[in-house]
């Protein structure tokens, strides 16, 4: 797989306060890498030191191959990038605006036509190519800095929050779009919508007070999820003493008198064995949910725990 | 790449109503100007005609012309050129130039040039004035040329003041003022001469008023030719610099 993008122990400092503290990751072709973090995280400034707006306080950055310092603009060649605020010259219309960031990336002339109507046609801007940027609602104006990243098909596509101010029905098709992207290219996207993590993202980085907590593809997330509890509800009351028995329950503590919740192990799964008894026992099962937890609790307890240290 | 950011610069002064504004405005002032300057020769004529060496047509008509030009664009360019890095700051457009794979150098020069092509495009409609008494009477070309040097000379400067003004403030207007102020006290820097008897070579070499009046003259010396370069050089390079400082630190 190549890499995309090589982040070594980046850092910044804006004077005395470290907005980010030696973060470092890759990115390799046909990733999403999720970044998450709460506001004032350091994800923007991550986002922007990558891109080559601000220069890390220390540590290296290679995109694909190419050190952001030392040759700028081969490495730029294959960035695509849309900051927080959508980058737009309101008054351009959308086709003018495309016209002239294909020239700032140095499309061959004959390609540019081809170029600006497939970016348009991907962010769904076709209908209104010939209309000022100013006049647009937010989310088309987002529509069109996404159109801008993608126009001359970078092979690193870097989105701070990308689908702020879409509504829902856009924002399931930037999804669509940003999986699509992700095929074949690689794609860096900030977000503290957890959801979106999850819907769009292969890989997800957890950032907090400017320092990496969390690196983790999506599969090893949703097994970080699975939190080992079941919650059972039975018609009689059940004896705790007997299901204890069961290889695997580490712990049982009891809601109300026909209810339950199940610690176990998550490498060996006892629900089988505990449904099994508790039918044999003829308490009468209502009720086996395994109790997930969300993303968000993994957050928070992640940003929690780093916080505490 | 710096044609690209030049003509998008260019064109985005004609979206708004701000250069066909100044181009009337001047055009119409200066128009003037010049009708009062043919006015008084026509007057003066029978009397020149008497004296040895008289100034021409030329001397009378094209030098006042210009140095007028000067003065008035002197408060022009502080209003073309406010905007060029500071807007882009403030609307946060300037990080698709940045991320874009073109260098600070390409940047600054390309909004360079955009504003120059417009302090051309009033230059030649200058020209245009002294051009028209051809028709009737014949010019000093020779001085013509000199003049139209010395005010292209003099605005290349000025432009290239109101750009590092504009990377280095944080509000257009801001940027409009620091550039006129500056402009204004090298323009008058020379004043103090006359006032007492010392003369300070030094501000004599810096007033802009100065080499741009030894050209008008006729005398192309390349002191004052290489003092307008030198001067635009510098600051081209003070906005590079500046604009390499967003980056370091914010």
């Amino acid at each position: 797989m190549t890499t995309l993008i090589e982040a070594e122990h980046l850092t910044r400092y804006y004077g005395k306060h470290c907005a980010v503290n030696d973060v470092s990751f890759t990115l390799a072709k046909g990733e999403v890498l999720g970044f998450l973090g709460a506001n004032g995280a350091g994800k923007t400034t991550t986002m922007q030191m990558l891109c080559g707006n601000l220069a890390p306080s220390a540590g290296q950055i290679k995109i694909n191959g190419f050190d952001l310092l030392d040759q700028p603009k081969a490495a730029k060649l294959s960035l695509g990038y849309l900051p927080d605020t959508p980058p737009l010259y309101k008054e351009l219309t959308v086709q003018e605006f495309l016209l002239y960031c294909a020239g700032l990336h140095g499309i061959a002339k004959s390609a540019v036509a081809a170029a600006i109507s497939r970016a348009q046609e991907r962010c769904g801007l076709t209908d209104v190519a010939d209309r000022l940027i100013a006049n647009l609602s937010k989310g088309f104006q987002q529509r069109v800095g996404i159109a801008q990243a993608i126009l001359h098909n970078p092979e690193v596509i870097v989105l701070d929050e990308p689908t702020v101010g879409l509504d829902p029905i856009q924002i399931r098709e930037i999804r669509a779009l940003i999986r699509e992207l992700g095929q074949d290219h690689g794609v860096i996207l900030s977000t503290h919508i957890l959801t979106e993590v999850q819907e769009s993202c292969s890989h997800v980085q957890i950032i907090d007070q400017g320092q990496l907590i969390l690196n983790e593809t999506i599969a090893g997330l949703n097994r970080q999820m699975d939190s080992g509890t079941l919650q059972v509800a039975t018609r009689l009351t059940p004896d705790i003493n007997s299901l204890l028995t069961i290889p695997g329950v580490s712990s049982i503590e009891s809601i109300s008198a026909n209810r339950i919740k199940i610690h176990h192990s998550v490498i060996a799964n006892p629900t089988e064995q505990i449904a099994e008894q508790i039918i044999a026992a003829g308490w009468g099962l209502q009720e086996l949910t395994p109790v997930t937890r969300s993303m968000e609790d993994i957050f928070i307890s992640l940003t929690k725990e780093h916080r505490e240290l | 790449m710096i044609l690209t950011i030049a003509s998008r610069e260019f064109r985005t002064l004609f979206l708004s109503p701000m250069a066909w504004t100044i181009l009337a405005i001047l055009q119409f002032i200066l128009a003037f100007l010049f009708l009062t300057q043919v006015e008084a020769f026509t007057a003066l004529q029978p009397k020149l005609a008497s004296i040895e060496g008289a100034p021409g047509l030329t001397d009378i008509i094209v030098p006042p012309l210009f140095g007028n030009a000067g003065i008035i664009l002197l408060l022009v360019t502080p209003l073309l050129t406010m905007r060029l890095i500071c807007e882009e700051r403030r609307n946060k457009t300037l990080s698709l130039l940045l991320s874009a794979p073109v260098s600070n150098i390409d940047i600054i020069l390309g909004k360079y040039l955009g504003i120059l092509g417009l302090m051309l495009l009033i230059i030649a409609l200058i020209t245009l004035m002294p051009l028209s008494l051809l028709s009737g009477a014949e010019l000093d070309l020779g001085k013509l040329f000199a003049n139209i040097l010395g005010l292209l000379l003099l605005v290349t400067a000025f432009t290239a003041i109101g750009l590092f003004m504009s990377c280095v403030a944080g509000h257009p207007t801001v940027a409009a003022m620091g550039t006129f102020g500056m402009l204004l006290l090298l323009w008058i820097l020379d004043w103090s001469v006359g006032m007492n008897d010392q003369r300070s070579e030094l501000f004599e070499y810096l007033s802009i008023l100065r080499h741009f009046q030894n050209i008008q003259s006729g005398l192309i010396s390349t002191v004052d030719v290489s003092y307008f370069l030198l001067f635009t050089a510098t600051f081209i390079a003070l906005s590079i610099r500046s604009l390499d400082n967003d980056r370091l630190q914010k």
